[in-house]
């Protein structure tokens, strides 16, 4: 049973198919059914909890090594003393990057999926019972670094934010569509590493997104050397307090 | 020499298949029917899912099923936009979603992201080969 809300449990009750409007002609039955119900159902049900909480929920996605862990350390020193902070973390192994948000001052749940390239709603739900959301303000997910898996999985979120650092290209939203149609947010990172890296221009990566018919924001980011860093404190204290007050 | 189909990398089209099997063999328990003849996708090229890997995946979960012997179908769909400044309606490559008219990208996807399970067919022992 979920100790949280009391529901009948488990995880497997939230995939079972719900209400579907089916029109039998001969043997064909039409389902028109989303092929994730299960779990935008469950991703429904997390959201359930973090609205009850006034918690805001944002996800972090981006490639592996974009600077998700060290934008997170940055934030939760940038918002000390003013906004309560938890960190769901997901990798395939280790409890590194949870290590990382502890030392920075921040609660911590780490998820190792194993083979998995992506975090589901069962999975968050799971990590849900291991977090108090009462004194939380904002909880990050930092999902499995892949471009690719994570954007076809709600997971209850009230946002989703994607960095692209200065490393990568200016041409990933053009790469990977379908990442950066799903981000409310994008982050570009290692803006202190723009000048060594010499032919990334952040306007380019903005078009390119806008390309996909995105109206995201755009920031630009140093979590090292903290330029940038208002903007996004700005925007997540905004968020934070629309979910407070919902 | 055919290789058989096999997985090298973990990926999330084998979540897909383990959900598509999910819902369809509960389309096919409401109805007490024990085997499934087709099921019927539709995935649009902004959906985040490769089907190509679907159907290398989807013989793994089927397996031991009612649906082992199902036929899957995958219907290909188009991205298409309507713009909201002109209004026109434009079939777009999935990462340039731009008004064929007056290309701005201020547009609505109407098509391309669908995931959906559109059809299963259902069949009874007799047309399943199986003696009863």
């Amino acid at each position: 049973m979920c100790d949280i809300c009391g529901c009948a449990g488990g995880t497997d009750h939230f995939r079972v198919a719900g209400s579907v409007v089916q029109a039998e002609t001969g043997k064909q039955i039409e389902v028109m059914q989303a092929l994730l119900h299960g779990n935008d159902h469950q991703a429904a049900h997390n959201r359930a909890h973090f609205l009850a909480a006034g918690v805001e929920v944002v996800n972090l996605m981006s490639s592996p090594g974009a600077g998700k862990t060290s934008l997170l350390e940055a934030t939760i020193r940038a918002l000390h003393g003013r906004l309560t902070v938890a960190v769901i973390e997901g990798d395939l192994e280790t409890e590194n990057d949870a290590n990382r948000i502890r030392a920075a001052g921040a609660q911590a749940v780490q998820i190792t999926t194993g083979s998995a390239c992506h975090l589901d709603a069962n999975m968050i739900h799971a990590a849900l019972h291991r977090i108090d959301l009462r004194p939380i303000d904002v909880l990050f997910i930092e999902n499995v670094g892949n471009l690719v898996c994570p954007a076809c999985f709600d997971l209850g979120q009230h946002r989703n934010v994607v960095l692209l650092s200065v490393t990568e290209g200016d041409d990933k939203p053009e790469k990977y569509p379908v990442m950066f149609r799903a981000a409310d947010l994008m982050v570009v990172t290692k803006l202190d590493l723009l000048d060594a890296v010499g032919d990334f221009d952040p306007g380019k990566a903005k078009r390119h997104l806008r390309h996909l018919a995105s109206v995201a924001p755009v920031l630009e980011v140093s979590a090292r050397s903290g330029r940038g860093m208002d903007d996004w404190i700005d925007w997540l204290l905004r968020h934070a307090a629309v979910s407070a007050h919902a | 020499m055919r290789s058989q189909p096999h997985l090298t990398k973990p990926m999330h089209e084998l979540a897909i298949c383990q959900s598509v099997l999910r819902q369809v063999l509960a389309v096919a328990a409401e109805r007490n029917a024990w085997h499934v003849g087709r099921i019927t996708l539709q995935i649009g090229p902004l959906a985040g899912v490769e089907p190509s890997l679907v159907r290398q995946a989807f013989p793994l979960v089927a397996a031991g099923t009612p649906c082992e012997h199902a036929i899957l179908e995958i219907e290909p769909l188009l991205v298409q936009v309507r713009c909201q400044l002109c209004a026109a309606t434009s079939e777009v490559p999935p990462n340039r979603l731009l008004c064929g008219d007056c290309a701005t990208w201020r547009v609505d996807l109407i098509s391309g992201d669908e995931l959906l399970l559109a059809r299963v067919e259902l069949l009874d022992a007799a047309e399943a080969g199986v003696n009863v």
